[in-house]
């Protein structure tokens, strides 16, 4: 089969490889119907997070028809079906994915012993996403094996197209837990750093969750269009001071939820501190740069909430945590629960109350995914989400 | 000519400004060419920099040709980046000059800093037009209608309200605002 595979910081090739197989009775194996670039993926392109292996699969977006089911999942899925995957692989049986703490399922990575050196603890298997978390082939890729698929799926009616549906993956929970990890009230104020895929997810997340003010901050005009198009207050951070404009959009008090969608890579040449960070990356004294952390503590209303669904990889530097100790901030984080969001957003979606689709600027064949890394990376040609279609 | 990239409002559009100051940098390139390749002996005598006449008037050559480039080439990018170089070689050779007795140091310091100031309108000048396309970029994309809301946002505002938050992410009762005014039926956030 084809599928994007990684070779190299900024080297990804639609190569040939072998076919996946059944390797264990709870996997399944699904023909991809559609797939997509994450944000998260940039890190790998740019090689900022560590543990990946030249021949990797890349792609943890997807959804398809199963095509095969081993023997201990044929109670829950059967072949035709539908299905959207969540880039989370859950077991469904452990303390913490009894509780829905997905993310955090203490089976599927097949390499939790390095995550806990990193981490301290486990998280789940994730596709395409480094060998912390179990260097699982990923689904930019004609064919994928979903490991312990009784659990590891979603299923989606007929009669909905794909590209509604297959954000419900990743991006879509990945927006609305971020908004819902603000605990969200009519009269909140909530500020979103990065007007990206999760972004303007996170947008139309706290619009349905019924936020009285929702403010963006980006400087990329189509992303800033599409964030005002979803009803958001825009803030170039190019043209304007973002504390001053977010203080007089509140009355001097700061908005009361803060999310940062924007992660490990802020802008290195935006601002001073992260041109520091990046001599520091450079340097390989700092793994991130946490501009948006920064900031985010600073201007955010005392007794408010940090919400924070950018990927962050290791160890980050000159964080103000005296605002944060003495504000009395919430921080709140983690990778998605997906599952624990999806049958509410599916709900969501067949009701009309939001399309996701609206995120869409780029569809493509798999040959031609290399060359979108790029693009997606530079924000060319108003790229703001890239779809395959395998 | 080189366009301006997505990074500002008028993204796609002629940077003339930029290819003006490139210009001009050109026929100034071409001028003190000329000054030094006619009138090596002169200059040397004023910088105290007897014997080196004919390498003043080599970076005199440099300089023409470097103007002719900008001038003659439909992007002046590379050529700009050639005057920065000369800048470097011209603000190390005068520094030679301040060395030992030269009689004319004073002159010499007023060149440099002529120079310097040169020098940064060069970097300024080949920094932006590196910023920039060589190509027209297509016009911005208009994502002003992805709304996201097939019903419209006056009737997905707020339609999530019927969402359960789980107790293990519920602001403490005790963050909460104190009085929670009824939920406005429209959207305040701006359209």
């Amino acid at each position: 089969m084809k599928a994007l595979v990684w070779h190299g910081t900024t080297d990804i090739r639609c190569d040939s490889v072998p076919d996946p197989q059944i390797e264990h009775p709870r996997d399944a194996i699904i023909k991809v119907t559609s797939c997509a670039i994450c944000g998260s993926d940039l890190h790998l392109y740019d090689h900022f997070m560590p543990g990946m292996k030249s021949g990797d699969i890349m792609g943890h977006e997807s959804m398809g028809e199963v095509v095969e089911v081993g023997a201990e999942s044929k109670g829950k899925l059967k072949v035709g079906d539908r299905v959207v995957i969540p880039f989370t692989i859950i077991c469904g049986e452990c303390e913490q994915c009894k509780r829905g703490n997905f993310s955090v399922c203490e089976r599927t990575n097949r390499n939790g012993h390095i995550a806990a050196k990193a981490f301290g603890h486990t998280t789940a298997g994730l596709f395409g996403y480094t060998h912390l978390t179990g260097g699982y082939p990923g689904g930019q890729a004609e064919y994928l094996r979903v490991p312990f698929a009784d659990a590891t799926h979603i299923k989606v009616p007929d009669g909905i197209s794909d590209e509604k549906l297959l954000f419900l993956s990743d991006i879509f929970p990945t927006g609305w837990q971020a908004a819902v990890q603000c605990d969200i009230q009519p009269t909140d104020t909530v500020a979103i750093w990065g007007a990206g895929p999760v972004g303007q997810m996170a947008i139309r997340s706290a619009i349905l969750l019924g936020a009285k003010q929702v403010v963006v901050i980006d400087r990329v005009p189509e992303r800033l269009a599409m964030a005002e198009a979803g009803g958001a207050i825009t803030i170039n951070f190019d043209e304007e001071s973002v504390i001053e404009r977010l203080n007089e959009l509140t009355k001097g008090k700061g908005p009361e939820k803060c999310i940062d969608a924007v992660g490990m890579e802020a802008h290195a040449t935006a601002t001073i501190d992260s041109m520091y960070d990046r001599v520091k990356q450079a340097t390989m004294m700092e793994t991130d740069r946490p501009h948006v952390l920064r900031e985010m503590a600073y201007v955010c209303r005392p007794a408010g909430t940090l919400s924070i669904p950018g990927v962050y990889g290791g160890l980050l530097d000159k964080i103000p945590f005296g605002a944060i100790m003495n504000k009395g901030l919430t921080i709140r984080t983690g990778q998605t629960h997906v599952n624990r969001w999806t049958d509410d957003l599916l709900r969501r979606i067949e009701d009309g109350q939001i399309d996701p689709s609206f995120v869409i600027t780029h569809t493509v064949s798999l040959d031609e995914g290399p060359d979108m890394y790029k693009v997606f990376r530079d924000k060319q040609d108003g790229c703001i989400k890239v779809v395959i279609k395998p | 000519m080189r366009y301006e990239t997505e990074r500002t409002r008028r993204r796609g559009h002629a940077d003339t400004a930029t290819d003006t100051l490139a210009r001009g940098l050109g026929l100034f390139s071409i001028a003190l060419g000329i000054a030094e390749v006619a009138a090596p002996r002169a200059l040397a005598r004023a910088l105290g920099m007897k014997g080196q006449e004919g390498l003043i008037a080599g970076y005199g050559v440099r300089e023409i040709a470097t103007g002719v480039g900008i001038l003659a080439s439909k992007d002046p990018t590379p050529w700009i980046w050639g005057r920065v170089a000369g800048d470097g070689l011209d603000l190390a050779t005068l520094a030679t000059a301040l060395e030992g007795n030269n009689p004319k140091k004073g002159n010499v310091g007023i060149a440099i800093a002529a120079v310097a100031g040169v020098t940064a309108l060069d970097v300024y000048c080949a920094q932006t037009l590196s910023r920039e396309s060589p190509h027209p970029l297509p016009p911005m994309q208009d994502y002003s209608d992805r709304t996201g809301y097939p019903r419209g946002i006056e009737l997905s505002h707020g339609a999530a309200r019927d969402f359960e938050v789980p107790r293990d992410f519920r602001t403490p009762e005790a963050l909460r605002p104190y009085t929670q005014p009824e939920p406005s039926r429209h959207p305040q956030p701006s359209m």
